[in-house]
């Protein structure tokens, strides 16, 4: 019987083949925690009589999201990981080391057709590289490292066909935030998502990565990115679905009609587009996160911004996804840019978006963010709101003081 | 395993920031977690929750993070099981790891207040303030398992693997 991805992936790692529905023991290749849930993920592993990590080498543990600690109970928490990491021989990046997300990519942990396991959400965003990674918490995770293997319901797939070319000012960002909008906060609950088409084919690895990211904002299991196109410094075998399998539902969308989008507060599916927030007053600004705090995001904030100071009355906020990436914002002069336009740059990490510190918004303040979530309170302040867009929307936010179509912008350049 | 309770009754799309914000979330002392569980969707939450009260919720509960703290949370601050029409994928998984009880009921009529029975061997709900019962949705058995145990680390303490 014909397969999608997904179930082609899973009956790989089960030893027999799997379709939807069906119930299977996996195998897994790789497992990460961050210091939001490795603490707890430690302590549930000593507890199952965990001693030592079934395969040290399928393991990475990342410091990024409160990093560096602003507290001592934090900076406690921190030493805790880097005792186990040294104990159990486990690669660990500290802080300013990056995203954990980008992390795993840029380092070559995760690989296509592989299964990974990651104890924070944003785990999808590997269904970049055509790997099934997926989101667990903290006890699923630990029980990973005590196994080397985990249990899934092999999900129904959704195929997304994207086609057309996409305007200027319009990125990976705003298709996914469309798509989100389209199918709502539930709309991909215990599924998975391919995409694929021409306007995928075409799209750098950091745009896969935005795109995959936010499959969880649908409350989807795995989003997989066609492997066509797909560039990556080794060889590989690209995966894919065969002709006749069975999906959900299948989504066209012509890329080329959409016109910036931005979710409005507080659901990342209160999607819009931009002409209905314009003239918002924003006081914060920020580009980072999982989502878009890569290269070409920085290069799209840069373009808007070269040679022009950001407006008084805002604060604008940059967390580069990796040290990586801020050291290639630094080289190519796009660091230098941002800052003489206002900009103030950030640790490498999650930053403002979890909440937690470098960035919490006042009382009846307005955020463009370039993140994936704007629930209510989701940047420490419930008594704010958060806009989601491109980096290209918050850096014209940035500029104008208020939300303006960055497109716009980007004509008065002539760009 | 049988559980009577009060009823704490809710919306839809509760998302893991109103459960817990990620502010808190960096702790292992789970009654700092309690202390400001649904914070940011009802601040007296914490205060009048019993210990064995139920929560009840619509569609879609716990989306968003990963964070376990989000079950630990409601857990902690006493509340015995967790009714909703459906639930966010890792929201439910890492209910069930930690042993706390959660049922998907595609229909019910609860009003707040409401004194309610629940066994979750059976995956019924009865409403004993209005007398109607409820059906819920059946776990697979895995899940069933763990619960059973009171949560994975037992789990797999006994077991050493999964067993479908």
């Amino acid at each position: 019987m014909p397969q999608t991805i997904v179930e082609k992936i899973i009956s790989n790692h089960a030893g027999k083949k799997v379709y939807r529905g069906e119930m299977a023991v996996v195998d897994v290749d790789m497992v990460m925690a961050t210091d939001t849930t490795a603490p707890l993920t430690i302590q549930a592993f000593k507890r199952m009589g965990g001693e030592k990590v079934w395969d040290p080498e399928k393991m990475v543990l990342v410091i990024d999201h409160a990093s560096p600690p602003p507290n001592q109970a934090i900076a406690v928490l921190h030493d805790l990981m880097r005792e186990f990491a040294k104990e159990q021989n486990i690669k660990l990046y500290d802080i300013g080391a990056g995203i954990c997300h980008q992390l795993m990519v840029e380092n070559h942990h995760v690989k296509p057709g592989q299964i990974v396991l990651g104890a924070d959400s944003h785990t999808c965003t590997y269904g970049a590289l055509g790997a099934f990674a997926t989101g667990v918490g903290s006890t699923d995770l630990a029980g990973a490292m005590l196994t080397g293997s985990t249990w899934v319901k092999v999900p129904d797939t959704i195929k997304v066909e994207l086609n057309g070319e996409l305007q200027a000012g319009v990125y990976a960002k705003d298709i996914i935030l469309h798509l989100v909008g389209l199918l709502g906060i539930e709309g991909a609950t215990y599924q998975a998502i391919e995409f694929t088409g021409e306007a995928v084919k075409a799209m750098s690895l950091d745009s896969r990565m935005t795109l995959a990211n936010m499959v969880i904002e649908m409350g989807g299991k795995a989003g997989l990115v066609d492997m066509a196109g797909l560039e990556l410094p080794y060889e590989f075998e690209p995966i894919t679905p065969d002709e006749g399998a069975k999906y959900a539902k299948v989504i066209s969308i012509d890329v080329s009609e959409i016109e910036p989008r931005v979710a409005g507060p507080h659901s990342p599916d209160n999607v819009k587009p931009i002409s209905e927030f314009e003239g918002v007053p924003i006081q914060q600004a920020f580009i980072g996160s999982c989502t878009n705090g890569r290269l070409e995001d920085l290069h799209e904030a840069a373009k808007i911004l070269k040679g022009k100071k950001i407006h008084p009355n805002v604060r604008f906020l940059i967390a580069p996804a990796s040290r990586k990436v801020y050291l290639e914002a630094v080289k190519d002069g796009t660091a230098q840019i941002l800052t003489e336009a206002g900009a103030t740059f950030l640790p490498s990490g999650c930053g403002p978006c979890v909440g937690t510190h470098l960035g919490v918004p006042g009382n009846n303040e307005n955020i463009a963010s370039s993140t994936n979530r704007n629930f209510r309170g989701r940047m420490g302040n419930p008594n704010s709101n958060i806009y989601l867009g491109s980096p290209s929307f918050v850096a014209a936010a940035a500029l104008n003081g208020e939300i303006v179509n960055p497109q716009k912008v980007l004509d008065e350049e002539g760009n | 395993m049988k559980f009577v309770g009060k009823a704490h009754v809710y919306g839809d799309n509760i998302d893991t920031d109103r459960i817990i914000p990620g502010k808190y979330t960096k702790t292992l002392d789970l009654q700092q977690l309690a202390d400001h569980v649904l914070e940011d969707l009802d601040p007296e939450f914490s205060k009048k929750v019993q210990k064995g009260d139920i929560l009840v919720a619509g569609d879609n509960f716990g989306c968003g993070s990963s964070r376990e703290q989000a079950p630990l949370a409601i857990k902690t601050s006493g509340v015995s099981v967790v009714i909703a029409h459906y639930f966010a994928r890792i929201f439910f998984r890492n209910a069930i790891n930690i042993g706390l009880a959660v049922i998907e009921l595609p229909e019910y009529d609860i009003q707040p207040g409401d004194e309610l029975e629940v066994d979750i061997t059976t995956g019924t709900v009865h409403n004993k303030t209005n007398g109607k019962t409820f059906y819920g949705t059946k776990m697979p058995q895995v899940m069933v398992d763990i619960l059973n145990e009171n949560g994975l680390e037992n789990y797999l303490k006994k077991h050493k693997t999964y067993k479908l």
